[in-house]
C-alpha cells in the first residue's frame, strides 16, 4: 500500500466538524469534473491511490478513467463499501425486503419469485456476495488492490458477533477479486481481537488515529497499545486530523510515532494542501 | 452483568442489539422479532438467542431490561408486558400512540420503580448539552426566540409502504422526524412545551401521511418559537438537526458538530470572547467503550445501563419527558387538522 491516500469526504460533502462546511463542499463539488481535477492534480502530487465510498457518482470517475487507461494506469482505488445513507434512507422507506429488492443485480426477486426468497433465508454468505458484486460493478476494470467494510457494517457485525461473515467476506474478496479484504472500524483493538480469534490474518484495518482520541472506542491508551504491539495486523490511519480539531503538523507527527502504520488516508481539495499533507505524512518514514 | 433483550429488529433494532453485543458489561441474553428472513438471518449468523414471541422471551431469559424498539403503535403493550415483569425498559421513539396509552406506562413505570427511557438520542450530543448549559447559565441574557429544524433525505418520491408511512402506526414526519426537534426543544431550555399555533403539516410525496412540520410553539416558561421540519428535503445528504435561540444578549445556534455562540460582551468565565465563539463537537464529546454510527447512541445505553446499576430512575430521557413531546405532537396534529376544517368551510 501506499504511504500518502488521499480519500473522499470533501467531494461528497461529508464534514464531522461543520455542516456549513459540509454545504460548500457539496457545491464545490457538484460537477464530477471537479472531483476528476483533484485526483488529477493528487497524480501529480505523486498521490496515485483513491479511497473512497460506493457513492453513485464514483461510476462517473471510473468511467472517465476507462477512457483514458493510459493516463490512469498506475492509478489504484480503494473502494469502501457499502454506501450506507444509501441504504439508511432506502431501509427507512421500503424496509429490509425492499432494499433488497431495490440493490442486488438482474433483481432475483422478479426471476425466481419466491424460489428467491427461499434461496435467501438459507444462504446469507452468497446474499452477501451478491451485494459486494452490486458494489464492485463501478470499478470494473480499475486496480482495486484492497476492498474495504465501511465502519458501520463492520462495527454492526462486530457487536452483533457475525464471526463467520467475516471470515466468508475475507476469502470472498481474495478469490473473486484477487484483493485484500480492508475493514474500516471505530473499534479497533475489538477488531484485531475478532480477526485472532477468527484466523483473519495480518487483516488491514482502518481506523481513526489521532492524539485527542476522537472516534477511538476504548481510548487512546488501548489504541496505543495495539499499535507498539507485535499483532499481526496492518494498520491504517483516518481522521488524523480529528475533523479539524488539530494541526496538520502536529497530527502527522503523532501518526508517525507508531511505524506500524503502513497508510495514512487523508483530505484534501487542493493541490498545494495535498503536496504538503502527502509531506508531513512521509516525513516519519 | 446486565442482562439485555431487543424487541424488535428493524434498522434501529439491529442497531441496539449491536451495541448491547459490543458493551462489555452487557449481555445480549436475546433477541425478538416475526420476520422469517430476520429470524434466519440471525440463527444463521449470530449466536444469539432468538424469539419470536416477546412474552415467552421475557418469561424464558428473565432480562434486567429490555428494549422496545417496534414500531409505535405495539410499544403500549409490549412496554406494559415487560413492566408487569419488573423489568427496566428502553422503548425507541416516538414514544405512543396516544396520550392516554402514555400516561398509564409512565404511571405503571413509576409504580414499579424501574428505570424507563426513550431513544431521543439528540440528547446524547455534546453540542446540545453545551448549548444546554450555556443557556441556564445565561451566557446569552434573556432568552426571547427560538427555531428548531431538522431536514433530510427520506421520503423523496411517491411510494414507500414501510410503518412509517401509515399513520395507523405512528408514522409521518411529525413523528419520525420532528418528534426529535420537538424533544430536544424541552431538553435544550430545560422546560416544556405547552402550546401551538399556525401549524402545518403538508403531504409532499406520501398518500397518508405529511412529508413536513411547520408551526409557532410556546413553552412553559413563556418563551416562543418556531418549528421548521422536512423529512422529504435531498439537499441535505443525511438528518441534519438544529437549534438556535436568541436572547438579549446573544444567541446560541447549535446543530450535531458545532455550536456557536454569540456574545455581546466577553464572558472570561465561560471562556468566551465578544462576537462569535465556536465549541466543535470533538471538544464536546464523552468517550465510549463501543462505537457504532456516532458516539450518541452508545452514550444513551451506558446512561441507561448505569442507571439501572445505580438505581436512578429519573433519567435524562425519561417516559414522562417523551410523553411531552406526544403531548405536543397530539396538539399540533389537532391544530392542522382544525385548520383543514376551516379552509374546506
Amino acid at each position: 500500500m501506499d504511504r500518502a491516500i488521499l480519500g473522499d469526504n470533501q467531494f461528497f460533502a461529508v464534514n464531522h466538524l461543520s455542516d456549513e462546511r459540509s454545504r460548500a463542499q457539496a457545491i464545490r463539488f457538484k460537477d464530477n469534473r471537479a472531483i476528476i481535477d483533484v485526483l488529477d492534480q493528487a497524480m501529480e502530487c505523486g498521490v496515485n491511490t483513491f479511497m473512497c465510498t460506493t457513492h453513485d457518482r464514483i461510476t462517473a470517475i471510473c468511467d472517465h478513467m476507462r477512457k483514458n487507461p493510459a493516463k490512469y494506469a498506475d492509478f489504484k482505488f480503494l473502494p469502501g463499501m457499502p454506501y450506507a445513507h444509501k441504504y439508511a434512507n432506502a431501509l427507512t422507506e421500503l424496509g429490509i425486503l425492499g432494499t433488497l429488492q431495490a440493490y442486488i443485480p438482474g433483481n432475483i426477486f422478479a426471476v425466481t419469485g419466491k424460489a428467491g426468497l427461499a434461496f435467501l433465508r438459507k444462504d446469507f454468505p452468497s446474499l452477501m456476495e451478491l451485494l459486494v458484486d452490486a458494489e464492485m460493478k463501478m470499478f470494473e476494470g480499475m486496480n482495486t488492490p484492497v476492498i474495504f467494510l465501511q465502519n458501520v457494517i463492520v462495527d454492526l457485525m462486530l457487536g452483533l458477533g457475525t464471526d463467520e461473515l467475516f471470515v466468508h467476506y475475507a476469502e470472498y474478496i481474495r478469490k473473486r477479486y484477487g484483493a485484500e479484504p480492508g475493514f474500516i472500524t471505530m473499534n479497533l483493538p475489538r477488531m484485531v481481537d475478532l480477526c485472532e480469534r477468527v484466523g483473519i490474518d495480518n487483516p488491514i484495518i482502518c481506523s481513526s488515529i489521532n492524539k485527542i482520541g476522537f472516534r477511538m472506542s476504548g481510548g487512546v491508551g488501548e489504541y496505543e497499545e495495539y499499535l507498539q504491539s507485535d499483532r499481526r495486523f496492518r494498520p491504517m490511519a483516518m481522521q488524523c486530523l480529528a475533523a479539524g480539531a488539530l494541526k496538520p503538523t502536529e497530527a502527522m507527527a503523532y501518526v508517525n510515532r507508531f511505524p506500524k502504520i503502513e497508510s495514512v488516508v487523508f483530505g484534501a481539495s487542493s493541490k498545494a494542501h495535498i503536496a504538503e499533507t502527502k509531506r508531513l505524512i512521509e516525513q516519519g518514514v | 452483568m446486565i442482562k439485555a433483550a431487543v424487541i424488535g429488529l428493524g434498522k434501529m433494532g439491529i442497531s441496539h442489539a449491536a451495541i448491547l453485543g459490543g458493551l462489555p458489561e452487557v449481555e445480549l441474553a436475546a433477541v425478538c422479532d416475526t420476520d422469517g428472513l430476520i429470524q434466519s438471518g440471525f440463527g444463521k449468523l449470530t449466536r444469539i438467542p432468538f424469539f419470536t414471541d416477546y412474552r415467552k422471551m421475557i418469561d424464558t431469559v428473565r432480562p434486567d431490561c429490555v428494549y422496545v424498539i417496534t414500531p409505535t403503535r405495539m410499544h403500549y403493550e409490549m412496554v406494559k408486558y415487560a413492566l408487569e415483569k419488573g423489568c427496566h425498559v428502553f422503548c425507541e421513539k416516538p414514544f405512543a400512540l396516544t396520550v392516554g396509552q402514555g400516561e398509564e406506562m409512565v404511571a405503571l413505570a413509576r409504580e414499579k420503580g424501574v428505570v424507563n427511557q426513550v431513544g431521543y438520542h439528540n440528547r446524547y450530543i455534546g453540542t446540545f448539552n453545551e448549548m444546554k448549559r450555556l443557556l441556564a447559565a445565561g451566557v446569552i441574557g434573556r432568552p426571547f426566540h427560538f427555531i428548531g429544524e431538522a431536514y433530510g433525505p427520506v421520503v423523496l418520491k411517491k411510494k414507500g409502504s414501510t410503518w412509517r408511512s401509515d399513520k395507523k402506526s405512528g408514522g409521518g414526519c411529525i413523528e419520525d422526524y420532528a418528534a426529535h426537534v420537538l424533544n430536544l426543544i424541552d431538553y435544550v431550555t430545560g422546560s416544556r412545551l405547552t402550546g401551538c399555533a399556525g401549524v402545518q403539516m403538508p403531504s409532499i410525496f406520501s398518500k397518508e401521511v405529511d412529508d413536513a412540520t411547520y408551526g409557532s410553539l410556546v413553552l412553559e416558561n413563556g418563551l416562543r418559537g418556531q418549528i421548521s421540519v422536512n423529512w422529504s428535503d435531498d439537499t441535505v445528504r443525511k438528518m441534519t438537526t438544529s437549534v438556535k435561540i436568541q436572547g438579549d444578549g446573544g444567541k446560541l445556534e447549535a446543530d450535531a458538530t458545532t455550536l456557536k455562540i454569540y456574545v455581546k460582551e466577553d464572558k472570561p468565565e465561560f471562556g468566551l470572547e465578544k462576537g462569535w465563539n465556536f465549541r466543535y463537537i470533538t471538544d464536546v464529546t464523552d468517550p465510549v467503550a463501543f462505537n457504532l454510527r456516532g458516539e450518541e447512541y452508545t452514550a444513551e445505553t451506558e446512561d441507561f445501563i448505569d442507571a439501572i446499576r445505580t438505581g436512578r430512575t429519573e433519567g435524562r430521557n425519561s417516559f414522562e419527558s417523551a410523553l411531552n413531546t406526544d403531548r405536543i405532537i397530539a396538539a399540533m396534529t389537532a391544530d392542522w387538522e382544525s385548520s383543514l376544517k376551516k379552509e374546506e368551510k
